[in-house]
């Protein structure tokens, strides 16, 4: 199915949990915060939450900044 | 250095040993970022939300080498121009995980970057609602600063200049004023380009002040920081101390008893 992550068309496969594709793209480990759809996922729910097909998701981090 | 542990700085109900708090743009890696900050003794540092680039995540992270453990991590909304915008990006920042402060800027102008203060208000009344600690940064503007300590701002943080512009404290009267009404801190936030800036804004009597540009944008900015950090300190003494009052003509310093005739 195709999302679209952090503005970008990409192909995942069907059912793919958020915590599945923080684990993909090697998130584990940083403080991140991720939206579909313009509603915040909350940390607890990313083993349950799976992705629709046409989502649009955000995944956020801090950088330097004043 | 010793800093007076007798005047600690409190904002929100947390107590800090240094009044400069510091934003972590602009510097050329992660390294330099670290030693800055810890030349700088600040114990609060700013930091922005942003895309992870999901192509290449890059393996290290900011809060790798500042670490939430040690520093108050104030996630500001720079690069807002909404009011909706600011509030999602303040709660983004928060599920992220590093508590519930938020530097609000709600940007009004590209090309000066001054605060759309309408909008600064409406996104703080939503955030304080919502249990943040809101840090706004709005004009040298008595009057939005009084709207924005109404509606619960934890402080209130007025430019000195525009941001990244280094002209120092443009308005050292309407500072005067906002500090002369505000029962919340006052934080100079942007502006200073030296530390003599730093100084004076403590002088005038301001809890803090906050800055990015002047330390980072240094030629030398570990040494600038350092710089900072002193004239944070001695405005801050200077302000405690009590300056003499301005007068035109000279008063002799040594007694005019026992001069030689």
């Amino acid at each position: 199915m195709h999302v679209i992550i952090n503005g970008d068309l990409q192909v995942v496969h069907d059912g793919l949990t958020i915590a599945e594709l923080i684990a993909q793209l090697g998130l584990n480990q940083r403080r991140i915060a991720v939206e579909i759809n313009r509603e915040i996922i909350a940390r607890e729910h990313y083993p349950q939450r799976r992705l629709n097909d046409g989502d649009a998701v955000e995944i956020v981090h801090f950088i330097g900044g004043g | 250095m010793t800093i007076d542990m007798t005047d600690p700085f409190e904002l929100a109900g947390k107590r800090f040993r240094s009044r400069l708090i510091v934003g972590t743009g602009k510097y050329r890696d992660f390294t330099e970022t670290t030693h800055a900050v810890e030349a700088s003794g600040a114990e609060i540092v700013t930091v922005a939300v942003r895309r992870v680039n999901i192509t290449d995540p890059g393996k290290e992270n900011l809060l790798d080498f500042l670490k939430p453990s040690r520093y108050t991590i104030l996630p500001n909304t720079a690069g807002c121009y909404t009011a909706d915008d600011a509030v999602r990006t303040a709660r983004l920042a928060r599920e992220a995980g590093v508590g519930n402060w938020v530097k609000l800027e709600v940007i009004g102008d590209q090309k000066t970057l001054f605060p759309d203060v309408p909008a600064t208000l409406e996104a703080a009344r939503v955030l304080v609602r919502e249990g943040f600690v809101v840090l706004p940064y709005i004009n040298d503007d008595p009057i939005a600063a009084k709207k924005l300590e109404e509606v619960g701002c934890a402080a209130v943080m007025p430019l000195a200049a525009p941001i990244g512009s280094g002209l120092g404290i443009r308005n050292p009267y309407n500072v005067r004023i906002i500090l002369e009404q505000s029962r919340v801190p006052v934080i100079v936030d942007a502006g200073v380009g030296t530390a003599s800036d730093a100084a004076v804004a403590m002088e005038l009597g301001c809890d803090a002040v906050l800055m990015n540009t002047a330390i980072a944008g240094a030629k030398d900015p570990v040494l600038m920081a350092q710089a900072m950090r002193q004239a944070v300190e001695a405005g801050r003494n200077a302000f405690r101390a009590g300056r003499i009052p301005r007068k035109l003509y000279a008063t002799a310093s040594s007694p005019l008893d026992g001069v030689l005739e």
